[in-house]
């Protein structure tokens, strides 16, 4: 069974009755359906939608939100995730509005139970299922931006296929650096041709998109734009044959693999922090539910062998 | 130790929010709570600026958004743009016209004497601007006395309702090109349900530009003026009252006015350009109008509306006639939206900046050995 995610304290809050399920009206959400099915049919395009304002900050994750308002029905369980924690302040405020909106629906902290994932700059550590749809909260839909600020003529750029512009920057950044610069919203080829901006996620979670046995789907609110990456789907991040695409390193100066504080996992994204006592540097996985459930899988190993 | 940095989000967010009301309230026992009608009379241009900007016509719930957001204009006309943005599109009004306005100002700067006259209405355009310490400690008595007295001085039925447009004057002595009938007829560009995606018709940055923060679109519009770009207007007209809002009947689809709304429409007379067909040279027009009784943004935007015009036919010289430039940096609610969440956590993008500046860094030292120390 799925268990609550604790926002019960904010009963401050009060629903009014005046709205519709999901907040938004249902021709509404039918728009953002059918954009949904063009995302998906033509994988990494950006599909353009009239894109609703929803009653918090564009940029808090709107895009996702009518992507998430738009699919949920009574029988779905739902995970929030921001910055890879369920009790990340965003990811409360955003949970607790769709609960709000959409009465009988489960929430859930658990990957494993979730069928619906709304997340901002992250993709779970955990491997997902067919049956599970990721939704990705994205500020800059464009890979291209970085190189041509106007929509009009990234659009044609998009449908040349050209981005030698974004490999020259590329270059240029290793002749500059010695290094791509690029750290999060790595540009990613789908299918061969569109390249996405893989929204806020970190190197990292690139190569999860790649192959994915979820549907990703991408919501851009204040850009008014809808992309996906179905399931099955090659996903490449921009790379040159003598320059291979690398996520973010978490080895010591000695070369070893830093691990989680808490429980100990040396494969997943790490955050760092300063212990405010000792103030020694620590790290600790970015996926809380991931960290719970390493920790978990230690105690139980612990217990057997103690 | 626990789960560190980003715990206990769902206490903090209700903490916030009770904090912000008690800020709301703490007048306290000496202080009645804000009346909705007294928002909309006695801060007039803070409510016609929120209904403007939230590009919704409800003047109770623009009072409302007022009174809920302590009186921050980014906030309420985002709250009464959301509560738009649920409701379905029922029904749509023909193109009405704002001859049939009646009026409460209308100014014009291109003719002392136009058709009607000129009628200042109500402005502080002239006015100066000294701190009036005689309300400081406004008495309801002297408050009061001073309406009752101006209603006994002024009779209003002394002013016509309406008034004729002074560019039809203007189209009459053959300075202006003729109505685009063709234009009239093209079913406008609904902003609420479809995206930008330019190039777009001039409906769409008309209605783009009639729900744009205030502030934004004047300091676009302020360097056409300055000169980037030069569209060089004369206010050929520019008029606030209340335009009746026709709808068809349900059964009989007659037209049926069902209620006026208050608006600012601004027309400008601006350069003439270079006849392509070889026509007689005639001067330009630039459009502005929006909700509310809002001067400043009418006349920006009918500024804009002659730039981007100028923008579209003959490609962008400047940011003010540049379409994409100008309607997707004017909206308050993106705007200010994408401004906000610059507060929330960055956490992982940030740890994937540092990853990336570490390994340059160590890179460059690689490379520089000792340099540092130097």
């Amino acid at each position: 069974m799925p268990n609550q995610a604790n926002t019960s304290d904010i009963q401050f809050r009060q629903a009014s009755v005046e709205y519709n399920f999901g907040f938004l009206d249902e021709y509404a959400k039918k728009e953002v359906r059918r954009s949904v099915l063009k995302a998906i049919a033509i994988p990494g395009y950006q599909v353009p939608y009239s894109s609703r304002e929803m009653p918090m900050g564009r940029g808090f994750g709107t895009g996702g939100l009518q992507l998430t308002l738009s699919l949920i029905g009574k029988q779905d369980t739902l995970k929030v995730i921001d910055q890879g924690s369920d009790d990340s302040v965003n990811a409360v405020n955003l949970r607790s509005f769709i609960e709000m909106t959409c009465p009988g629906i489960d929430t859930t902290t658990k990957v494993s139970e979730a069928n619906l994932i709304q997340s901002r700059h992250r993709i779970p550590e955990q491997a997902l299922r067919e049956d599970q749809v990721l939704v990705l909260q994205v500020p800059y839909p464009d890979a291209l931006v970085v190189v041509e600020p106007s929509e009009d003529k990234r659009k044609i750029m998009h449908g040349e296929a050209d981005y030698s512009r974004l490999l020259v920057k590329l270059y240029e950044d290793i002749v500059k650096f010695d290094e791509i610069t690029i750290s999060h919203r790595y540009p990613t080829r789908i299918n061969r041709h569109y390249v996405i901006d893989s929204s806020p996620i970190p190197r990292w979670d690139v190569p999860k998109m790649n192959d994915s046995r979820a549907l990703i789907l991408l919501g851009a609110g204040r850009e008014k734009k809808i992309y996906a990456v179905p399931p099955y789907t090659l996903a490449e991040p921009l790379e040159f044959d003598d320059v291979p695409f690398r996520v973010e390193s978490f080895d010591d100066e000695t070369d070893k693999r830093r691990t989680c504080h808490r429980c100990g996992c040396d494969h997943s994204f790490l955050d760092e922090f300063v212990d405010a006592i000792s103030g020694e540097k620590l790290y600790q996985c970015s996926d809380s539910d991931y960290c719970d459930e390493q920790l978990k899988a230690r105690s139980v190993k612990q217990g057997l062998e103690g | 130790m626990g789960y560190v940095a980003i715990k206990g989000g769902g206490k903090a967010i209700s903490g916030a929010e009770k904090l912000l009301e008690f800020v709301r309230t703490r007048q306290g026992q000496s202080a009645e709570p804000l009346d909705l009608d007294t928002i909309e009379n006695q801060l007039y241009f803070l409510h016609s600026r929120i209904m403007s900007e939230g590009g919704l016509f409800h003047p109770k719930l623009a009072s409302l958004a007022i009174k809920q957001s302590l009186g921050d204009t980014l906030e309420a006309s985002f709250a009464l743009r959301a509560y738009r943005s649920t409701k379905p599109r029922l029904v749509e009004s023909p193109v009405l016209d704002t001859s049939s306005m009646r009026v409460i100002r209308r100014i014009s700067a291109s003719f002392k004497d136009i058709p009607g006259g000129q009628m200042l209405g109500a402005s502080s355009d002239y006015a100066l601007r000294l701190m009036r310490t005689e309300l400081l400690d406004e008495s309801p008595e002297a408050f009061k006395a001073v309406a009752a007295k101006w209603l006994d001085e002024n009779r209003h039925d002394d002013i016509p309702d309406t008034f004729p447009k002074v560019l039809d004057a203007l189209r009459e002595e053959g300075l202006l090109p003729p109505v685009d009938e063709a234009a009239a007829e093209k079913k406008p560009f609904d902003i609420t349900r479809e995206p930008l995606v330019f190039p777009v018709p001039r409906s769409a940055a008309l209605s783009t530009m009639a729900r744009s923060e205030t502030g934004s679109i004047l300091a676009i519009a302020y360097s056409n003026m300055r000169g980037y770009g030069d569209i060089h207007p004369t206010v050929a007209e520019l008029r606030v009252g209340y335009l009746p809002v026709m709808l068809p009947h349900p059964i009989t689809g007659e037209l049926i006015e069902v209620g006026e709304v208050l608006m600012t429409e601004c027309e400008v007379v601006a350069m003439y350009e270079d006849e392509e067909d070889g026509g007689k040279p005639t001067f330009s027009l630039g459009y502005g109008a929006c909700f509310g009784h809002n001067e400043v943004k009418a006349i920006s935007m009918s500024i804009l509306d002659r730039a981007l015009q100028s923008g579209m036919k003959n490609g962008p010289t400047n940011p003010s006639e540049d379409p994409e430039f100008v309607l997707l940096h004017i909206d308050g609610i993106d705007s200010m939206g994408f401004c906000t969440h610059y507060k929330m956590p960055h956490y992982v993008t940030f740890q994937s900046d540092m990853d990336r500046l570490r390994t340059t860094q160590d890179k460059h030292d690689d490379k520089n050995p000792g340099a540092d120390n130097a």
